[in-house]
């Protein structure tokens, strides 16, 4: 560490903030963003070290509230694009966020094989149970019966449990949280950023335009209970994982599931070690003379 | 070596009277799992190691095993600019081969046929020499088995050296080169069959041929197909990180890419699908360094919404797009050039992109860094158009000096004062991200992103802003067309006719224009390599002739042309502008575009 770097103080809200969110008053994810900020400050991350990326949607406008490096990218498209950063920087940490829509329904597929692949990487899915951006349609994760402009009648299909999902996948940290309870989303971003893969929180965002209530019943300021996964609970007990996801709302917050299995960044860097060995230091021009003196 | 010349030995070929030959064309039919593509590339790096030049053509059936396929190969002692028309020499291995392919020998071809598998047709047997040999039964006796799948291909090569008076020696040495590090019996077996096949005295019942000497080429020559090529030039130029889903033909490129990578440092992902390995090289991109994905056809449609990001957010990257027939599934193991259209106007909105096309397998090495260098130097998704007759065929060309033209493009974290991704003053309205990692000084950060932005990246509606941003991402592309190199006539400069033609095609077109010449035609062609923008000065090149046609394997579309020339007709409003297009799934034979240039010059 040069000594300008430790010159430098921990970044505050007042550096880290950049565009005003676009955000309704009262959406869940001012109290994400908010706790961003908080957990960069503590940790004392430097702006330049910070990576956002989102895909589409509200909770995907991010990047733009963070002043430091990011990108907002496609609809659905997030994890790759980050997994992109994250397997050629092994210097950064790279965050995530999004929503529903974005990781289950037009980005389901790079949820299971990001989860799988345990690229390093933090991907907070802001989870509001409906469309937003769009005004009111259903989402992968709306319950049945939850009257959409696409459900007038009520939704009629199976929701996706993201939990369930993630840990089915190979995900090794799954965590879920609520915005109400600052402090625990805090505890789980820390938690996140700590674990050496891909971790993955679902984080209840309220939508009070197109969703209000959704999740009273998880905050005891509206009468509801908000219930920490049991301090016996084995997280790396797969089964114990799945009842716990299981559960009916409000269900359990806290850390559901983690395991550990090296990252594809690892595996990736074992095997360019090795190979690089093999070249006993070659410029990268003679390595590939080689390859073309087998074409003479 | 010793150990295999042990078991069998050469046997002296007595030095009869060998007609000299400058070419041969030589086309081996079979079926997919008889090798014959090893028996080709043999021939082909034989040639290269002699310094004659070669051409390879092959298809294969889109099955995973078995099913017809031929392999074509033309070596010459001078100009080899197509695999060619017709044959000089036709192996057959089965019915199905002769039967086939009987006809596209040249009048009074050799047919070298498996007396094991064939029934010479007598009505043929007029028409061209036929030559029966028991391939099968002297393969099993030589090396044993039941040649069914194995050594056959070999003892084919041992009689087509000794027909062609061959340097034995040097195919030896190929052989044991290509069988090194496998289990020695392998190699053993292998010149067991090579040395049976050489050993039939082929030439107590045929004439043999000899090549006359091949003018001097200057420097090591090398061999290898145009995948391969192309592979060697995204790691010359520096590429170390790329993502893609496998599809015939591009999967070659990305399993090289994997293998290779990792020596120099880098790592090539095999992604889930087409839309994330479009996205993971973006975000290689964004990350600090040029980033490769490519596909075939089905894939780049795909792949287009996250290209029109790459333009928006004006990011490098590369996308090799090896076509193959469409649409949809199409013909995947056959060739077409009909991917132009997408390639260029492929997605959503006003999203200019570059598209670049290699002329030939040595080209594919350096359009490849070519491409890598106009994507960083514009900040722009640069599409490398090539195709499936280009990725397979093998040809000879000069070693590249290595030394000079791999290039280090690792990315610049030195901390800016300030920055803005999108800066509207930026003297040539070209952008320049800072990777990630990257300080800037005032405290204000870039953000990447497919919405209309401002210059510092956040998100606008601005009808002015909005405006501005279409013209910069225009204008950066009508700079570098200014920049492009204005291609230069094959042929006399002026004339009757000009043969326009792009991608793999540019050989067999100036074949075509020789052949016209020699014949008193008065015919010329143009190769165009930059798509997307074109060059500037075409039109002045045009005006020296009464017709212009532009050759491509896609079909002539609604109004009569096809991809390439429709974006010339609409440049450049030009009438004379017209289409000579065919799209069986196969390459341009040299007679067939003589032909239709003798039909539209006579219908207009």
């Amino acid at each position: 560490m040069s000594t300008a770097t430790l010159e430098r103080k921990p970044l505050t809200k007042k550096e880290l903030a950049a565009d005003h969110p676009t955000w309704c008053p009262g959406c869940g994810d001012f109290s994400v963003l908010a706790l961003y900020f908080k957990l960069i400050e503590k940790r004392g991350i430097w702006h330049e070290k910070i990576t956002t990326v989102a895909g589409i949607g509200c909770s995907s406008r991010f990047p733009y509230f963070v002043q430091a490096h990011g990108a907002h990218f496609i609809h659905g498209r997030a994890l790759p694009f980050a997994s992109g950063i994250s397997l050629s920087r092994p210097d950064l940490h790279v965050c995530v966020f999004g929503g529903d829509g974005d990781a289950f329904s037009i980005g389901g597929n790079h949820f299971s094989h990001t989860a799988r692949k345990n690229i390093k990487m933090t991907y907070v899915v802001m989870d509001n149970w409906v469309y937003g951006l769009t005004k009111k349609q259903t989402s992968p994760t709306s319950p049945i019966g939850f009257k959409s402009k696409t459900d007038a009648w009520g939704a009629l299909d199976q929701p996706i449990n993201p939990i369930k999902q993630a840990i089915a996948a190979g995900a090794t940290f799954v965590a879920r949280t609520t915005h109400t309870n600052p402090n625990h989303v805090l505890q789980m971003m820390e938690a996140a950023m700590d674990h050496d893969g891909f971790s993955f929180i679902q984080c209840l965002s309220e939508c009070v335009e197109f969703y209000e209530g959704a999740f009273d019943a998880s905050n005891p300021r509206k009468g509801g209970s908000f219930n920490l996964v049991p301090p016996d609970h084995d997280v790396t007990d797969e089964g114990a994982a799945y009842k716990i996801a299981g559960e009916p709302f409000p269900g359990k917050f806290g850390i559901i599931y983690k395991s550990t299995r090296p990252t594809k960044n690892a595996n990736e860097a074992k095997i360019n070690s090795d190979a690089q060995a093999k070249m006993k230091g070659l410029k990268d021009w003679q390595i590939l003379q080689k390859n073309f003196d087998r074409l003479k | 070596m010793s150990e295999a010349s042990s078991s069998t030995s050469l046997t002296p070929r007595e030095t009869g009277p060998a007609s000299k030959v400058r070419e041969a064309v030589i086309r081996i039919a079979g079926n997919s799992q008889d090798g014959i593509q090893a028996i080709g590339g043999f021939l082909a790096r034989l040639a290269g190691r002699s310094e004659q030049e070669v051409m390879t053509f092959m298809t294969i059936p889109s099955t995973i095993s078995g099913g017809p396929s031929i392999f074509q190969v033309r070596i010459g002692s001078g100009e080899v600019l197509s695999a060619g028309d017709d044959a000089d020499v036709l192996l057959a291995f089965y019915q199905h081969s002769y039967d086939s392919h009987i006809g596209f020998l040249k009048k009074g071809g050799i047919v070298l046929y498996d007396t094991g598998h064939v029934v010479a047709n007598p009505d043929r047997e007029t028409e061209y020499r036929h030559v029966g040999v028991p391939i099968s039964g002297l393969t099993i006796e030589s090396i044993g088995g039941t040649a069914k799948d194995k050594g056959k291909n070999i003892f084919s090569l041992g009689l087509i050296a000794r027909m062609y008076d061959l340097d034995a020696p040097k195919l030896e040495r190929l052989i044991l080169e290509r069988f090194a590090g496998k289990d020695t019996s392998i190699a053993t077996t292998a010149l067991t069959a090579f040395h049976a096949g050489y050993g039939f005295q082929i030439d107590n019942i045929l004439q043999t041929f000899q090549f006359v000497e091949s003018e001097k080429k200057d420097g090591q020559q090398v061999v290898t197909n145009g995948n391969e090529a192309l592979t060697f030039g995204l790691i010359a130029a520096g590429v170390r990180f790329g993502a893609g889903y496998p599809i015939t033909p591009w999967s070659d490129i990305m399993e090289s890419l994997r293998r290779e990578l990792p020596k120099y440092g880098g790592t090539f992902v095999q992604c889930e699908d087409e839309l994330a390995a479009v996205s993971m090289a973006i975000g290689g991109s964004y990350a600090g360094r040029v980033s490769v994905t490519g596909s075939s056809g089905p894939g780049i449609s795909l792949k287009t919404e996250a290209i029109g990001w790459a333009v928006m957010a004006e990011m490098p990257l590369v996308v090799v797009d090896v076509q193959r027939g469409g649409p949809s599934t199409g013909m995947p193991t056959n060739v077409e050039q009909s991917d132009l259209n997408i390639a260029c106007f492929g997605g959503h909105g006003d999203s200019p992109r570059v598209v670049i096309a290699p002329a030939n397998v040595e080209d594919c090495f350096y359009t490849a860094i070519e491409a890598v260098n106009i994507a960083r130097k514009y900040s722009v998704p640069v599409i490398l158009l090539t195709d499936q007759a280009i990725a397979s065929r093998i040809e000879a060309f000069k070693m590249p000096d290595l030394e000079k033209v791999v290039q280090d493009i690792s990315p610049d974290f030195t901390p800016r004062i300030d920055h803005k991704p999108y800066d509207l003053s930026a003297a040539d309205g070209v952008t320049r991200h800072l990777a990630p990692g990257t300080r800037v000084e005032s405290g204000k950060y870039p953000v990447v992103t497919g919405l209309e932005h401002d210059e510092l990246g956040h998100p606008t509606g601005s009808p002015v802003l909005h405006t501005k941003m279409i013209a910069k991402r225009r204008k950066k592309l009508q700079t570098l067309a200014a920049e492009l190199p204005v291609p230069k006539v094959f042929g006399a400069p002026e004339g009757n006719v000009l043969l326009v033609g792009w991608g793999s095609s540019q050989g067999p077109l100036r074949e075509a224009v020789e052949q016209a010449r020699a014949a008193g035609d008065s015919v010329s062609s143009l190769h165009i390599r930059h798509l997307n923008p074109l060059p500037n000065g075409l039109e002045k090149i045009f005006d020296g002739f009464n017709h212009v046609f532009v050759v491509e394997l896609n079909d002539e579309g609604l109004y009569g042309y096809g991809q390439l020339a429709g974006l010339l007709r609409a440049r450049y409003a030009d009438a004379r502008i017209g289409g000579i297009n065919k799209a069986d799934g196969l390459t341009w034979k040299v007679r067939e575009i003589l032909q239709q240039v003798k039909d539209k010059t006579a219908a207009r």
